[in-house]
């Protein structure tokens, strides 16, 4: 079974690689979409450091969105899905690696671009060390949120405003905790809390949301 | 129990109970509306700290209860649906949600009117308004999700899936923004808070309660009433394909 | 005459209290409304087709009851 959920991940990476495009593209929306903000809010710098923790998050969770609505539907398009519900994989470790590898294709990019990101945004360095462990704990949980989403809404016409329509509002509890992690960083005080809580969100989304995505896909190929 | 509940997930039997209840439900609905406003309006004194606006909450606590205790129902008879798969447990969650959906709304804007004069302004990021932000948008998430499935008995189990996984959340969300609310705002935000509620006003408030209660159900047995109807109708169309 | 001004007046609230009961009765009343007319249409367009089960039940029960007649 172990070896059946690594060989999953591998193909998964492996597909990944060689369509490429999809991981640039991914990062490239994270840099342009954070770039935006200083253009439009002014280039002041106070100003820049006061939302940087809250853009950076916020960039995040939309990079996330975008390739959400993919993370099945290549396979359901062309029935592998069918057969991967079928196998001897039971669906949730199925649903588990796709997640797995979808957060280290989509979301380990944008972590380890962020410390570019933030400097350009006048972040603190004990900042930039909170936001890459608040994103390290959290951004699970932003995987794991969406695997059910992008389970429900997969053979679905428009169904990539739907997902959002769904899975955003679910996010909210990580981009809180996130951004609060990285703030009492910068004011130097303590925030081991706030990353527990990021964590406890990640491992309680590793229980509940494995088990829902798998129903959403039963539903879907039936 | 247990019997009684399977009986009323059979349509036909359900029908019978609602048509029954209904004129009971609607009526008690009128009464108690007419009861509420009059009290709200003309009886109940005007707030020390207040003044006149806390007759906006006669409207507004109602409908944010109301609001949240919606979904909460919508989560068990999703749940109901998916173990047992009662047909009306689905129905009555498809069936909710707009009603649900229009409360929440009311909660928002009636909560920006009595903002405004007590916090000189519309909109505050304070934790309960946010809070109802964000059910109201996944009222609308899961009615979007209904609509978006051609399959009945799929969009049913799909929907509820989404309830249940919001369900869960939602605690989780409350606690974050709450918590988020106490970092960003000044705790100086005057709200109906604490043992001070006097009884002139809370007697309104509950009959109100009540009122909105008894207008939930009244409209929720009409619009069950319209989802039984429109299955039926649906697989009468099909069948007459078939032949 | 006064004291129903006062009334209206809601001590200088008028322009929000107002508001929020009119904005509550009438997203009650369009959702009571739309709600009503779905259940309306559906039944209308329920009817032919109870009708013709209707007819084919009966249909079906006389012919069991008389079945060599017209052969």
């Amino acid at each position: 079974m172990m070896a059946g959920f690594l060989g999953l991940v591998r193909r998964e990476l492996l597909l990944a690689f060689r369509q490429g495009s999809a991981l640039t593209l991914t990062l490239a929306f994270f840099v342009i979409a954070v770039t935006l903000f200083p253009l439009g809010v002014g280039p002041e710098l106070n100003i820049l450091q006061r939302i940087g923790p809250g853009v950076l998050w916020v960039g995040a969770l939309l990079s996330c969105l975008l390739t959400l609505d993919r993370m099945f539907q290549a396979d359901f398009e062309d029935g592998s899905l069918d057969l991967l519900m079928i196998g001897r994989v039971p669906v949730e470790l199925v649903v588990l690696a796709k997640v797995v590898s979808h957060w280290l294709t989509s979301i380990l990019p944008l972590i380890l671009i962020t410390p570019l990101l933030a400097v350009s945004l006048n972040m603190p360095f004990d900042g930039i060390v909170a936001m890459e462990f608040a994103l390290l704990l959290g951004s699970p949980a932003l995987s794991l949120i969406g695997s059910v989403g992008a389970g429900l809404t997969v053979g679905l016409r428009r169904g990539g405003v739907l997902l959002s329509l769904m899975v955003l509002p679910l996010y909210i509890p990580v981009l809180i905790f996130g951004v609060a992690a990285v703030e009492a960083a910068i004011a130097v005080l303590p925030m081991a809390s706030h990353l527990s809580l990021l964590a406890a969100m990640s491992l309680g989304a590793l229980v509940v949301c494995p088990v829902a995505a798998a129903a959403a896909l039963r539903l879907a190929v039936d | 129990m247990a019997i009684d509940f399977h009986k009323y997930a059979n349509p036909t039997r359900f029908l019978r109970l609602a048509s029954a209840v209904f004129p009971w439900v609607t009526g008690a609905a009128v009464l108690l509306l007419v009861t509420g406003l009059y009290m709200g309006l003309f009886v109940a004194p005007e707030d020390y700290q207040q003044g006149e606006t806390v007759r906006i909450m006669f409207v507004h606590v109602p409908a944010a209860w109301m609001g949240m205790s919606v979904y909460t129902m919508m989560a068990v008879s999703a749940a109901a649906g998916l173990i047992w798969k009662h047909p009306v447990a689905d129905l009555s969650a498809k069936a909710a949600a707009p009603i649900g959906a229009c409360f929440t709304l009311l909660a928002l804007v009636t909560g920006a009117l009595w903002g405004q004069p007590m916090w000189g302004t519309y909109w505050v990021w304070d934790a309960r308004l946010t809070s109802m932000l964000i059910l109201l948008f996944l009222y609308l998430g899961y009615m979007a999700l209904w609509g978006s499935f051609d399959d009945h008995s799929k969009a049913a189990r799909a929907a509820a899936i989404l309830v249940l996984v919001g369900a869960i959340n939602i605690p989780v969300i409350k606690f974050s923004v709450d918590w988020w609310n106490t970092l960003h705002q000044p705790a100086s935000v005057a709200t109906l808070d604490g043992p001070k509620i006097h009884g002139s006003i809370l007697t309104p408030l509950l009959v109100m309660g009540a009122a909105y209660m008894m207008l939930f159900l009244s409209v929720f047995i009409i619009r069950v009433k319209a989802e039984i109807m429109d299955r039926r109708l649906q697989i009468m169309k099909i069948s007459q394909l078939q032949e | 005459m006064a004291e129903f001004n006062e009334f209206l007046e809601m001590g200088g609230y008028a322009a929000f209290v107002w508001p929020s009961y009119l904005v509550s009765a009438v997203v009650l009343t369009l959702l009571v409304v739309f709600s009503v007319r779905r259940l309306r249409r559906i039944e209308r367009d329920l009817k032919p087709f109870e009708e013709r089960r209707q007819a084919r039940r009966n249909r079906t029960r006389s012919s069991r009851t008389e079945p060599l007649n017209d052969t």
